[in-house]
């Protein structure tokens, strides 16, 4: 079973939740700019929640199915088609062998995850599929996809094969079938245009002059066209520190948001490196850092300051959807 | 304050600074490398990830196992038995490097900013022992400390596009071996034909942070030889 690549798309790379336990290596933990769609797209077919998923950029790869499959996608609405026709994200789709599955580009999001029941048949480098490009490792052949690249795909579980047989006798002949159930948008988190995210104060935030960190909680941030799974380049009012400093590097993570001497923050992302040396002003918790995927150069982004413990509450309050529909799903 | 108290920050709601010191030296060096060994015996369930720096530890942990809290608690009790760290046997690798011509085309300005000659320039690098003080930047990049001042040299003014994974470098009192092809303004004075990261490796990093680094001139010949070799990691 495989899935053939008829247009590559903007930036397309197969995901995960990330090569976790390599960080003192040096080693980005990389995987999915958004595990929350990443996960529920995984759920939706039928696989282990951390199972690679297609990351698709904007406009998104033309993709030829040579099996009959059951997708899901999640994330940004890049207006998906099956053979031209308009199909919705956030439920399980039947596609039968031959469908072309197309992108007409984003209208809402940056980043669509496109799930497979089996999952993607790659070698996982350092336990893990996802494609860190820098390094060329992991996801295919540790890049983005091209065109004529062939993606195998993996075995089914039991409730994939029920769920498929299900939706493809919905189908009859026709080429795909859509789940009549999906996830609700109260589910999903506040994904919205320009939105404000929360963060919780930076390991050196009391380095930052009262002008910088007043700025830095008042205005808003537009995300530059230098943005990628690196990070994202913020411009804005001047965020500057009370007098120069050096820091010696230590530890970063996705979501740390760092100001060089230029005083224009970066926020980091899933590609980032594990060190840096720039001052850290803030950290985005790990609840908003799908919201923030889903931002496109251009937007604008404000910050809000939360507590270390409400950060790990709003961690859990999301893990607790996630458990629940991995349960919900578990009764179909 | 006591110099040697133990400070914990949190790093957003999954990660949790320890600072071991204010100033990159070894004493402190140690510490790090003390805690870090204490964490690689004995993983506990929740903690997803550690990095070892100059001064500080960041552990990475999951927050539905564990609260800032809980976590500064069973950093605290991990910090107090692990002594100064001096007596953790460092590795130590051999690095066989080709010095100079393609390889090292910064050499003769190295040379020149130090009024020295090429080969004193050699001579000086290759007698030296590093310190990796962390592991960072890039997959398997080492920080080193050690570096005689004698063959400092200042940036490029403007880098490199591409400079080759294996290549040695010069930059203000720091020496440094690029772990991947990547843009950079180090003064590049030679390269090695060892790989630094390498997946199919366990670890895949040549070098960890702890070790002791000792640089070999090789011939080009030699340098040859290693690549057809099979580029394998070298250590002793």
């Amino acid at each position: 079973m495989h899935i053939s690549v008829k247009k590559a798309g903007l930036f397309t790379t197969l995901q995960d939740l990330g090569r976790t336990g390599w960080r003192q290596a040096g080693i980005p933990v990389s995987g999915a700019m958004d595990p929350f769609a990443l996960r529920t797209a995984n759920l939706l077919v039928g696989n282990e929640e951390g199972e690679a998923a297609l990351e698709m950029t904007m406009t998104g790869p033309t993709l030829e199915m040579e099996a009959n499959l059951l997708i899901a996608i999640c994330g940004a609405d890049l207006q998906p088609r099956i053979n031209g026709q308009p199909v919705k994200n956030w439920r399980p789709v039947y596609v039968r062998k031959g469908a072309v599955l197309s992108f007409a580009g984003s209208v809402k999001g940056c980043r669509a995850y496109l799930a497979v029941a089996g999952g993607f048949a790659v070698q996982p480098v350092l336990g893990s599929k996802a494609t860190y490009t820098r390094a060329g490792i992991g996801g295919f052949c540790g890049r983005a996809l091209e065109i004529g690249d062939r993606l195998a795909i993996g075995t089914m579980s039991k409730s994939a094969l029920r769920r498929l047989s299900q939706l493809a006798r919905r189908a009859g002949n026709r080429a795909y079938a859509e789940g009549e159930w999906y996830v609700g948008p109260g589910f999903l988190p506040p994904y919205r245009a320009n939105p404000t995210v929360r963060v919780t104060r930076g390991g050196q935030f009391s380095w930052f002059s009262e002008r910088g960190k007043e700025n830095f909680f008042t205005e808003a941030f537009q995300i530059s066209a230098q943005s990628d799974r690196m990070g994202y380049r913020l411009t804005g009012p001047e965020i500057s520190l009370c007098h120069p400093r050096e820091l010696l590097s230590e530890a970063v993570t996705p979501g740390t948001v760092q100001v060089p001497a230029d005083g224009q923050p970066i926020i980091l992302m899933a590609d980032c490196q594990t060190t840096g040396g720039y001052p850290k002003i803030a950290e985005v918790i790990t609840a908003d850092l799908p919201v923030l995927a889903q931002m496109k150069p251009g937007e604008k982004v404000r910050f809000a300051e939360v507590s270390v413990n409400e950060a790990q509450r709003q961690y859990r309050k999301q893990e607790k959807k996630l458990a629940l529909l991995k349960k919900r799903l578990a009764l179909l | 304050m006591n110099e040697n108290q133990l400070v914990l920050r949190p790093m957003g709601d999954s990660a949790i600074v320890a600072e071991l010191g204010q100033k990159m030296d070894q004493e402190t060096h140690f510490r790090v490398k003390a805690l870090a060994a204490a964490l690689k015996k004995n993983p506990f369930r929740g903690m997803t990830g550690y990095v070892p720096a100059f001064t500080t530890l960041t552990v990475f942990y999951d927050p539905l196992s564990f609260s800032f809290t809980e976590m500064s608690r069973r950093l605290q009790s991990l910090a107090e038995d692990i002594g100064t760290g001096e007596e953790l046997q460092p590795k130590v690798v051999e690095i066989p490097v080709c010095y100079g011509g393609e390889f090292g085309p910064d050499l003769p300005f190295v040379a020149e900013y130090n009024k020295l000659s090429p080969e004193e320039v050699i001579r000086i690098h290759a007698s030296g022992e590093y310190l990796v003080y962390m592991i960072g930047f890039a997959p398997g990049f080492p920080y080193l400390g050690g570096m005689s001042e004698r063959i400092a040299a200042p940036r490029k003014p403007s880098p490199r596009v591409k400079v080759p994974a294996g290549s040695v470098g010069i930059a203000g009192k720091q020496t440094g071996i690029y772990s991947l092809d990547s843009p950079g303004g180090w003064q590049l004075i030679g390269r090695t034909p060892l790989s630094l990261f390498r997946v199919d490796r366990n670890p895949p990093g040549l070098l960890e942070m702890g070790d002791i680094v000792r640089f070999r001139p090789i011939s080009r010949a030699e340098y040859e030889r290693w690549e057809a070799g099979g580029n394998h990691a070298y250590q002793r």
